[in-house]
């Protein structure tokens, strides 16, 4: 029979055996039920912090890149009807969304308004030039679209922040890697504090997997009240965590506007993010759970 | 019920416990298996559930093939077999009656069927009115009858016991010995490692002698044969 046969064929009585068994060890053992415990919620804050800060993090940056525009600057010899061709050209480059005409005068306004007056002595003369905003229909090609604007007619310049947009992809990169690299580390560290603690436990239990095995016990029977305590374990230790989380998430979200006055990080919305992320952790509690619970018996089933 | 051909095994350590072993013990039969300390008992009944791995030969019991059987097998070979220990081997926390009721409960038996065979295997081990007792308030003896109902609980075929008399006075091993005899005429075969003189120049049944891995003895109604 195949594993999942057995457990199609396990009766209902037996399901309410493992459960009672798993949950009688758990109370039997309970300074090594509140150790383990301890260590999947010091686990999952972390993970959940770090999911929270990565997920917003990636909000954010997506948000910039949706922001990221080329400028255009329009040579000062160009005429008015170059001008207006080198936007017709413009519009027609494959990827753009739009392109907007900022006169040199609007442009000075800006930055005027926000700069300040200094800028207000230049009204006379004007230095700068005509300009078009072109914004690229998937931000990821701007540099791309950018390049290929440099090198038209009457051109003077484009401006991208290249610098900003390669970093912000580059940062988004690295901070996705190393968190999800941080997230496993400690999710390993503490599948193996559980397996640890119920290992001790174990000893004192190994007569009886020992007598279990001698009068035919399958190695799964022996199992399932292990992965019903890892199961407990790992909800268990998850209650605090989502705990923090939306109670921490919901104190971010009613203050951040009042912090940020002009509003340029926009934090995800409690509502899907936070259950989303409740139900991701209580998942992951409760996979660290069963796994370090079914790994430490392993051992004892062999023979 | 068991066929061995030339069955070796030898630990990991490197010490050979049984260096080429043919054996032919039909059902139905009660077999002394004697010889001195490290001879190779254990071994040989270890390798009949399995608990133990021949490293090589050919071991058939009942019908499985057990140098051939998939892991997920073993369980239903050991379902056929109880087995006995010198040390009993009853966990201390449970009572009598939940001792041997755990042997039918990891074979999904239906409580109802629980109730019913345990109470029948006390009454028949003499220890109905012990059934809530703890194994720390009985006697070696009274023990002994406990991991012997546990084993009998789920009708195997075969019955082996390693020095089931080991921990035991005379008087007891006695007590113990019908017990096996009354087993055995029911019909379960019965496999038993001993050390007692007595009890093998007593009652009369195939004695098989071991030395040093290597079976030297094979006699129908035979005696113990070596000075204690
Ligand atoms: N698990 C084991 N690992 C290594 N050597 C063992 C093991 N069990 C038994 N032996 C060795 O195998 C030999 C036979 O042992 P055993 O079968 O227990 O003999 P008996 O039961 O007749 O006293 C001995 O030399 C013993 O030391
Ligand atoms: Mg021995």
């Amino acid at each position: 029979m195949t594993n999942i046969e057995v457990i199609m064929a396990m009766k209902l009585r037996t399901v309410k055996r493992h459960f009672r068994e798993g949950l009688k060890n758990s109370w039997r053992n309970s300074w090594m039920t509140i150790a383990s415990v301890g260590a999947v919620t010091t686990t999952l804050i972390l993970v959940a912090t770090f999911l929270a800060l990565m997920m917003n993090l990636n909000h954010v940056a997506s948000n910039l890149e949706e922001d990221v525009e080329v400028k255009v600057l329009v040579d000062l010899t160009a005429t008015e009807e170059e001008t207006i061709e080198l936007g017709e050209n413009l519009a027609e480059i494959d990827n753009v969304e739009s392109v907007v005409f900022s006169s040199r005068d609007e442009e000075l306004q800006a930055l005027v308004s926000s700069m300040g007056d200094i800028w207000g002595a230049y009204e006379d003369d004007n230095p700068l030039n005509d300009a078009f905003i072109v914004r690229a229909t998937d931000p990821h090609d701007t540099i791309e679209i950018a390049e290929e604007i440099a090198d038209f007619n009457q051109v003077e310049r484009v401006n991208y922040g290249q610098d900003v947009v390669q970093n912000l992809f580059r940062f988004n990169q690295y901070a996705r890697n190393i968190g999800l690299v941080l997230i496993l580390a400690l999710v390993f560290t503490a599948i193996f504090l559980i397996s640890n603690t119920i290992k001790i436990t174990i000893m004192a239990r190994r007569k009886e997997i020992e007598i279990m095995k001698l009068v035919g016990a399958t190695n799964w029977f022996i199992r399932w009240p292990f992965f019903v305590e890892g199961l407990l374990l790992g909800v268990l230790g998850s209650i605090l965590p989502i705990a923090l989380l939306i109670s921490g998430y919901y104190f971010l979200d009613q203050n951040i506007e009042s912090v940020n006055q002009f509003s340029f990080i926009e934090i995800l919305p409690f509502n899907p993010f936070v259950w989303q992320l409740s139900f991701l952790v209580l998942a992951i509690g409760a996979c660290i759970g069963v796994w370090g619970s079914v790994m430490s018996v392993r051992k004892f089933l062999k023979v | 019920m068991i066929e061995m051909k030339d069955v070796k095994k030898t630990y990991p350590n490197g010490v050979s416990a049984l260096n080429g072993v043919d054996i032919s013990i039909d059902a139905g039969e009660f077999v002394y298996l004697v010889g001195q300390s490290g001879a190779g008992k254990s071994t040989f009944i270890k390798l009949i559930f399995r608990e133990e791995i021949a490293s090589s030969g050919s071991i058939k019991v009942d019908n499985f093939d057990l140098l051939k059987m998939k892991w997920k097998e073993v369980p239903l070979l050991r379902r056929d077999i109880g087995v006995v220990y010198q040390d009993f081997k009853l966990l201390p926390k449970m009572t009598v009656y939940e001792n041997v009721a755990f042997a039918l409960e990891v074979v999904e038996e239906t409580p109802r069927n629980i109730r019913k065979r345990v109470m029948e295997v006390l009454d028949q081990v003499g220890l109905k009115n012990k059934a809530r007792f703890i194994p720390d308030e009985l006697s070696g003896g009274e023990q002994q009858r406990v991991s012997i109902a546990r084993a009998i609980a789920n009708y195997p075929k075969l019955l082996i016991a390693d020095e089931p008399t080991g921990n035991l006075d005379p008087d007891t091993s006695w007590e113990i010995m019908k017990l096996l005899e009354e087993i055995n005429a029911a019909g379960t075969t019965i496999i038993m490692a001993t050390h007692s003189k007595e009890i093998v120049n007593t009652i009369k049944r195939r004695v098989i002698a071991i030395e040093g891995g290597l079976i030297v003895r094979d006699q129908h109604r035979g005696d113990y044969g070596y000075e204690t």
